[in-house]
C-alpha cells in the first residue's frame, strides 16, 4: 500500500460532557476512496470537522504528508489541501456560481498598486472548474437559480479549485438522482487518477461498494475496524457499526390490510402536479417513489392543506375535506411528518413537552381539543401526562419532558417529532423521507414505528427515494414522475420496473 | 458579477420614476429644471448619500446601524467644540478627527455585535441613545453657533473644485470609492457572503468579526465625515442634530433595493433612492405642498418600495426549478 | 412558558436595590406621594411595552406604535372637536388605533413583507399624517372626566382618599396582568410563543399563524390606542410629536423583560418587572433633575448591558453552543 498521505492517531475529543471522538485511527492514500462507515451519533461529522480544522482535537496527533500538523482554522486545513463538500451545500445565493467557487480567495491582479479583483479571470478558471466537475451551466449562473445537483457540482468545482489534495464527500448522494450519482462516481474516479484521496461517508452500502477501496468503521468514537472493500461483507460492516447482529433493519411483515381510509381523486395543481388519484387503506403502507421534482413532497403538502391553489375531492373515513386549512385537515385525522424534521417540525427552543403537545393544543376544529386543555386555559397536568406517555411509548432519551428539543441527539429529536403526532392517534399517517440522514439503528426504529403504526390500523403514506426502502415496507408503490402517477406495483415487483418507470425508461410498461 | 437583470430593472424602473417626478415638477414650475434647481438636489442630497453608502455596507451583512445619526451629531459637535477650542487648526486635522472619532464609535457597535454577538438592531438602539447623551454631556446642553464653528469647517463645504461644490466631489468620491471597494477588493464579496448565508461564510473560512468590525467601523466613519460636513454646511452644531435621520438613511436604502434580510443591494439602486428622496424633497415646496407632508410621503413611499421589492423577489424565486425533494 | 424564572427574579431584586438605594440617597423618595407619582414613567409605557413583547414573541415587531399613539390621540381630539362625548371620543381613538394596527398587519401577513420595514414605513406614515392634519398646533381643551382618567387617583373613583393609587397605574397593571395571563396560562399564548419558536413547525401543527400575527398587530394598535387615551389625558394636549421615540422605550422594557428578539421566549412578567423598574428608574433620576436626555443615554446603556450580561454569565440549562 502506498505510503498514506493523511494518518489520524488517537484523535479524541469531548464537547462539555460527551465525548465525541476517543480514539480515531485513520489512513488516507492518495488515490483510493475510503469508505467511512458509523451511526449517526459514531462521530463522522465531529471527525470531518477535525480534518477540516473547524475544531482541533484535544489529543492524537494528524499527520499530513509524513509531518505532524496543526490546523488553527477552517483556513489553514483548505490551504493544506483538505476539502469537504458536505451534503447541505454551502452556497451563497446571491452570488454567482464563479464568486461562490472563489469566495475568499479571489484571483487578484494589481492596479495602481492595489490589489483588485480580477473577473475575467475568476470567470474563466471557474467554468474550468466546473466543466471539471461535470456541470453543464455557466459559471455567471447565479446560485440562486440553481438546483440541488447542480448545487453539489458547485461544492465538487470549488474542492477541484483549491487543488485538494484531501476530499471529503459527506453523503454527497442523499439527493441525487441515479444519473447524477453516476456523475459522482465518475468524478471520484477522477479524483483518484489524480492522485487526490478520497474519504467518502454514506449509508448507502451499494454506493460504497460501488466507488471504495477500503473502509473504516466508526462506532461511539472510536475506529473499530477497516480492511479492504472487496472482501468486505455487508452484515459484517453493519455488525462493526451497530455492535451487535442486525439481521434485516426491515421488521417482519404482518398486513392484513381494512378498509379504504383515505380516497384522493384527480388532486391538481396548476403548476407542480396533476390528476393524482389514488386510495389508501387501513394497515396498508402505500409508497410514492420517484426522482427529485416529481412532485410528491408538494402532492402531501397540498393534502395538509398548504397549497391554496390545489384542488381535489378528498375523503377521509368517507367524509370530505377540505383542502385549505391545515388545522382541517389534522382534525380530519390527516398527520404529516415533513422531511426536514429539525427545521419544519421541532421548535428547538421549547421542551421536550410542549413540542408534543403542539398539535393537540394547536386550533379549536381539532379533534383533541379539549382534552389537553380545559377550554382555553393551558393544564400542565393534562400535558405533562400525554407527553410522558409518548416519550415512553417511543423511549424517547430525554433528561426530562423540559428539557428544550434542541438539546437532545438527532435522532431523539426525530422521534419527538414523529412522536407528536401520533399522539393525536390520526387516521393517516404521511411519512416524508422518514429515513433521509440517519444510520441503520435510528431507521430500524423508525421502521419498527412504521410496523406499529400499521398493526395498529393507521393508513402510512410513505413518500421514499430510497428504492429498497419502499420494496420492502410498502403494500403498494405509486411511481411519480413529473407531477403525475405513472405506475403502480405491488409489492415484490421487481426494481427494475420501479425504476423504469421513475426514470421514464419504457412508460408504457406499467404495472 | 452578480446577475444584474433583475436588479438593474428595478433601478431602472426607479430612475424612469424619478425622470417622471422631475419632468411632472418641472411643467408646473420651469424653475425646477435648472442646472441651480439640480445643484441643490445634488447638494441636499451628499450628505445623504455619504450616509447611505455606509449604510448599505451593514445591510448587506444582514445589519443594520440606527446610531449613524447620534454617531453624527456627537462626532460633528466634538469637532465643533475642538474646532470652537483652536480656531487655527488646519482643516485637513478636524476632518482627520472626525473620521477617526466616527470610525472609533462604529468600532464599538462593531465589537458588540461581532464580539458579543448582540443583535445589531439592539445594539445600535442603545448606541443611538448613548452617543446622543454623550453628546449632550459634551456641550453641555449649550449650541455651538455660527460664529463660532472653526471657519474651515464652514468653508469647506461651500469651496469649489472645478465650479462644483467640494460638498458634493466629496460625496461622489466617498461613493464612488465605496462602490469600487466592493466590487473589486477581494473583502466586497465577502460583506454579500455574511448578509447572504452567515453560517456558511463562517464554514468558508471569511474572517466574520473582522469583516463586521471593519463594516460597522466603516459606517461610523463615513458617519463622522457627514457629521463635520453637516456642521459646515449648517453652521450650526447642537445635541439634537439630525434626529430621526437615520430613519431616512434606512428609507433611502430600503428604497434604492437594498435588503433588510442581507446580501441584495447595489451602489446605483442605493444612489437612486437617495436621489429619489432628494428630488421629493425638494419638489414638495415648489409645488407648494407643505412640508409637513414630507414625512407621510416618505413612509408611503418605503411602504411601496418594500412591497414592490417583495413582490419582484417572490417572482424571481418562483420560476426556480424546484429545488427540494418531490 | 414560564413566568417566573431567574431573570425575572433578577429583576425583582434590582428594583429592591432602587428603591432602597434611591430611598436612602433621596429625601422623600419613599414617600407615597412621591412613589404614587413616580408610576407616571411606568403606566402608559407598560401598556405598549406589553403589546410589543407579544409581536417580539411572535416573531414580529412594531416601530411605529407610538406614531399609532399620536393618530390614536389626535381621532380623540378630532372627535371631542366635533362635539363627540368621552366614550365616542375614545371609541374613535380605539379605531383609529385598530385601523394603524391593521395596515401593518395586513401588510406583514398578506404581502409577506419583512414587519421591521413596514412598521418604518408606517412609523412615518402615521406621525407625517398627524403632522399634516395638525400642523405645529396643538388641541386642547379635553373633558375634565378624561383628565381624571389620566391624572386621578383611585380613590376619588371610590370615594376613599387615601387610597391614592393613580388610576392609569391602576389601568396599566390590570391590562398587563390580563396580557400576562393570556400568553402564560392559555392556549392561545402558547400558540403564539410557537409561532416565534418556528413559524413553518406551527404551520404544520395546524396553527393559524397569519390570522394569529394579523390579531397581534391590530391588539397593537388597540394598545396604543388605550396608552394615549391616558397620556392624553394626563398632559391634556395632542401635539404631532406626542410620544415621540416611545416606541424605542417599548422594545427596551421588553428586551430588559427578558423577552429575546428573535421570538419564542420570554416572560410577561419580567416585562413588567422592568417596566417598573425603568419607570422607577427614570423617576429617580428626574426627582435629582438629571435632564431627560442623559435618563436616555443610561437606559441605552442598560439596554446593552442587558443584553451582554447573558452572554457573559451563562444560565443553567442552556443548550450547549
Amino acid at each position: 500500500m502506498p505510503e498514506a498521505l493523511l494518518q489520524l492517531r488517537g484523535i479524541e475529543k469531548r464537547f462539555g460532557r460527551t465525548q465525541a471522538l476517543r480514539g480515531v485511527d485513520l489512513d488516507l492514500v492518495p488515490g483510493e476512496a475510503l469508505a467511512l462507515i458509523g451511526e449517526n451519533g459514531a462521530g463522522k461529522s465531529t471527525l470531518v470537522k477535525t480534518l477540516t480544522g473547524v475544531h482541533a482535537p484535544d489529543a492524537g496527533e494528524i499527520r499530513f504528508d509524513g509531518r505532524a500538523v496543526r490546523f488553527a482554522r477552517a483556513h489553514d486545513a483548505q490551504a493544506a489541501g483538505i476539502v469537504a463538500v458536505h451534503q447541505e451545500t454551502v452556497v451563497f445565493d446571491e452570488l454567482s456560481a464563479a464568486e461562490n467557487i472563489f469566495i475568499g480567495r479571489p484571483p487578484t491582479r494589481g492596479l495602481a498598486g492595489l490589489r483588485v479583483v480580477d473577473w475575467r479571470r475568476m470567470e474563466r478558471d471557474a467554468q474550468g472548474w466546473l466543466d471539471a466537475a461535470g456541470a453543464q451551466f455557466s459559471a455567471r449562473t447565479p446560485a440562486r437559480d440553481l438546483g440541488l445537483a447542480q448545487r453539489h457540482q458547485l461544492e465538487i468545482a470549488r474542492a477541484l479549485s483549491v487543488n485538494a489534495r484531501v476530499v471529503i464527500l459527506d453523503e454527497p448522494t442523499a439527493a441525487l438522482s441515479r444519473h447524477e450519482i453516476q456523475g459522482i462516481f465518475r468524478i471520484v474516479e477522477r479524483l483518484k487518477a489524480q492522485g487526490v484521496a478520497v474519504l467518502f461517508i454514506s449509508h448507502k452500502f451499494d454506493e460504497l461498494f460501488a466507488v471504495c477501496d477500503r473502509y473504516t468503521v466508526l462506532r461511539d468514537g472510536a475506529s473499530v475496524g477497516g480492511g479492504e472493500m472487496r472482501s468486505a461483507d455487508e452484515q459484517e460492516l453493519v455488525r462493526l457499526m451497530v455492535g451487535r447482529a442486525v439481521d434485516n433493519i426491515y421488521p417482519p411483515r404482518h398486513r392484513a390490510p381494512g378498509e379504504v381510509a383515505m380516497r384522493v381523486t384527480a388532486l391538481s395543481h396548476p403548476t407542480e402536479f396533476a390528476g393524482l388519484t389514488f386510495e389508501v387503506r387501513r394497515g396498508e403502507v402505500l409508497a410514492f417513489y420517484g426522482l427529485v421534482g416529481a412532485g410528491r413532497t408538494e402532492a402531501m403538502l397540498a393534502l395538509i392543506g398548504l397549497k391554496p391553489e390545489a384542488t381535489a375531492d378528498v375523503e377521509i373515513d368517507c367524509r370530505a375535506v377540505d383542502l385549505h386549512d391545515p388545522a382541517q385537515a389534522i382534525a380530519a385525522g390527516l398527520a404529516y411528518v415533513p422531511e426536514d424534521r429539525r427545521g419544519q417540525g421541532a421548535l428547538l427552543d421549547f421542551p421536550v413537552g410542549h413540542n408534543l403537545t403542539l398539535p393537540a393544543l394547536a386550533g379549536p376544529r381539532h379533534a383533541w381539543h379539549g382534552k389537553l386543555s380545559r377550554g382555553p386555559w393551558l393544564s400542565a397536568r393534562r400535558e405533562g401526562a400525554f407527553a410522558q406517555g409518548l416519550i415512553e411509548r417511543l423511549r424517547i432519551k430525554a433528561a426530562s419532558a423540559e428539557v428544550p428539543v434542541g438539546s437532545l441527539s438527532g435522532g431523539n429529536q426525530q422521534k419527538v417529532v414523529i412522536a407528536k403526532w401520533l399522539g393525536l392517534q390520526p387516521r393517516v399517517v404521511i411519512l416524508d423521507e422518514p429515513s433521509k440522514g440517519i444510520d441503520v439503528g435510528a431507521k430500524q426504529a423508525v421502521y419498527g414505528l412504521i410496523e406499529d403504526m400499521v398493526r395498529q390500523g393507521l393508513a402510512v403514506v410513505l413518500v421514499s427515494s430510497e428504492l429498497p426502502e419502499a420494496m420492502n415496507l410498502a403494500d403498494r408503490i405509486l411511481v411519480m414522475r413529473r407531477g403525475r402517477i405513472v405506475a403502480e406495483f405491488e409489492h415484490g415487483a421487481p426494481a427494475e420496473a420501479i425504476v423504469a418507470a421513475a426514470s421514464g425508461i419504457a412508460e408504457a410498461s406499467a404495472a | 458579477m452578480t446577475a444584474g437583470r433583475f436588479t438593474s430593472l428595478r433601478e431602472a424602473s426607479l430612475l424612469a420614476v424619478i425622470v417622471a417626478l422631475v419632468l411632472l415638477v418641472g411643467w408646473r414650475a420651469p424653475v425646477f429644471l435648472t442646472l441651480r434647481s439640480a445643484l441643490d438636489v445634488a447638494n441636499e442630497s451628499a450628505l445623504l448619500a455619504i450616509l447611505v453608502a455606509g449604510q448599505m455596507v451593514v445591510l448587506l451583512t444582514r445589519g443594520v446601524d440606527l446610531s449613524v445619526a447620534s454617531n453624527l451629531a456627537l462626532t460633528g459637535m466634538v469637532c465643533a467644540l475642538v474646532g470652537q477650542a483652536v480656531p487655527s487648526l488646519p482643516i485637513g486635522v478636524l476632518l482627520a478627527l472626525a473620521v477617526g472619532v466616527g470610525a472609533a464609535l462604529g468600532a464599538v457597535n462593531g465589537l458588540l455585535i461581532a464580539l458579543c454577538r448582540l443583535p445589531p438592531i439592539v445594539v445600535t438602539l442603545g448606541t443611538m441613545a448613548v452617543y446622543r447623551g454623550v453628546a449632550y454631556l459634551a456641550s453641555g446642553g449649550a449650541w455651538v453657533s455660527e460664529q463660532d464653528i472653526h471657519a474651515g469647517i464652514k468653508a469647506l463645504p461651500r469651496a469649489e473644485l472645478l465650479g462644483v461644490p467640494l460638498l458634493i466631489v466629496i460625496a461622489a468620491g466617498v461613493v464612488g470609492a465605496v462602490a469600487a471597494w466592493l466590487r473589486w477588493g477581494p473583502a466586497g464579496r465577502e460583506v454579500r457572503a455574511l448578509g447572504n448565508n452567515p453560517d456558511a461564510a463562517v464554514y468558508v473560512g471569511i474572517p466574520e468579526r473582522t469583516r463586521l468590525l471593519q463594516v460597522y467601523a466603516l459606517s461610523g466613519a463615513l458617519a463622522g465625515l457627514a457629521g463635520v460636513l453637516w456642521v459646515g454646511r449648517y453652521a450650526i452644531a447642537f445635541t439634537d442634530l439630525a434626529a430621526g435621520y437615520e430613519l431616512t438613511v434606512i428609507a433611502a436604502c430600503v428604497i434604492g433595493g437594498v435588503s433588510i434580510a442581507g446580501g441584495i443591494g447595489r451602489m446605483g439602486g442605493a444612489m437612486a433612492g437617495v436621489l429619489f428622496i432628494g428630488v421629493v424633497n425638494a419638489a414638495l415646496p415648489v409645488i407648494q405642498v407643505s412640508p409637513f407632508w414630507q414625512q407621510a410621503i416618505a413612509g408611503a413611499v418605503i411602504l411601496l418600495s418594500v412591497a414592490l421589492n417583495a413582490g419582484s423577489q417572490a417572482r424571481t424565486r418562483a420560476r426556480q426549478p424546484i429545488l427540494e425533494k418531490a | 412558558m414560564k413566568a417566573l424564572g431567574r431573570w425575572e427574579g433578577m429583576l425583582a431584586g434590582l428594583i429592591l436595590l432602587l428603591y432602597a438605594g434611591f430611598g436612602i440617597g433621596v429625601d422623600g423618595f419613599l414617600s407615597p406621594y412621591a412613589l404614587a407619582d413616580g408610576t407616571v414613567n411606568v403606566s402608559e409605557r407598560l401598556v405598549i411595552a406589553m403589546a410589543m413583547a407579544m409581536l417580539i414573541c411572535a416573531g414580529e415587531i412594531d416601530l411605529s406604535i407610538a406614531a399609532t399613539m399620536a393618530l390614536a390621540s389626535l381621532a380623540m381630539g378630532l372627535a371631542m372637536q366635533a362635539g363627540a362625548p368621552l366614550p365616542l371620543m375614545l371609541l374613535a381613538g380605539v379605531a383609529t388605533g385598530a385601523a394603524c394596527g391593521l395596515l401593518n398587519g395586513w401588510l406583514v401577513t398578506r404581502r409577506g413583507l419583512p414587519s421591521i420595514v413596514v412598521t418604518i414605513g408606517t412609523l412615518s406614515l402615521y406621525r407625517g399624517l398627524a403632522l399634516v392634519l395638525l400642523g405645529d398646533q396643538a388641541i386642547t381643551g379635553y373633558p375634565e372626566a378624561l383628565s381624571t382618567l389620566g391624572n386621578g387617583t383611585l380613590g376619588d373613583l371610590v370615594g376613599v382618599p387615601w387610597l391614592i393609587v393613580p388610576i392609569e397605574f391602576g389601568i396599566a397593571v390590570l391590562f398587563a396582568g390580563g396580557v400576562a395571563v393570556w400568553m402564560h396560562r392559555t392556549v392561545h399564548g402558547r400558540r403564539i410563543y410557537a409561532v416565534g419558536a418556528n413559524p413553518v413547525a406551527a404551520r404544520f401543527s395546524g396553527i393559524a399563524v397569519d390570522r394569529y400575527r394579523l390579531g397581534l398587530f391590530v391588539f397593537a394598535g388597540v394598545a396604543a390606542a388605550l396608552a394615549a387615551a391616558l397620556l392624553t389625558g394626563r398632559i391634556g394636549s395632542t401635539r404631532p410629536n406626542l410620544a415621540a421615540g416611545w416606541e424605542l422605550d417599548a422594545i427596551t422594557i421588553a428586551l430588559l423583560g427578558g423577552v429575546a428578539i428573535q421570538g419564542g421566549r420570554g416572560s410577561m412578567v419580567g416585562v413588567m418587572l422592568a417596566a417598573l423598574l425603568l419607570g422607577g428608574f427614570t423617576f429617580a433620576l428626574g426627582m435629582l433633575n438629571v435632564p431627560g436626555i442623559v435618563v436616555s443615554t443610561i437606559l441605552g446603556a442598560l439596554l446593552i448591558g442587558a443584553m451582554v450580561l447573558p452572554k457573559v454569565l451563562p444560565a443553567p440549562g442552556s443548550r450547549v453552543g
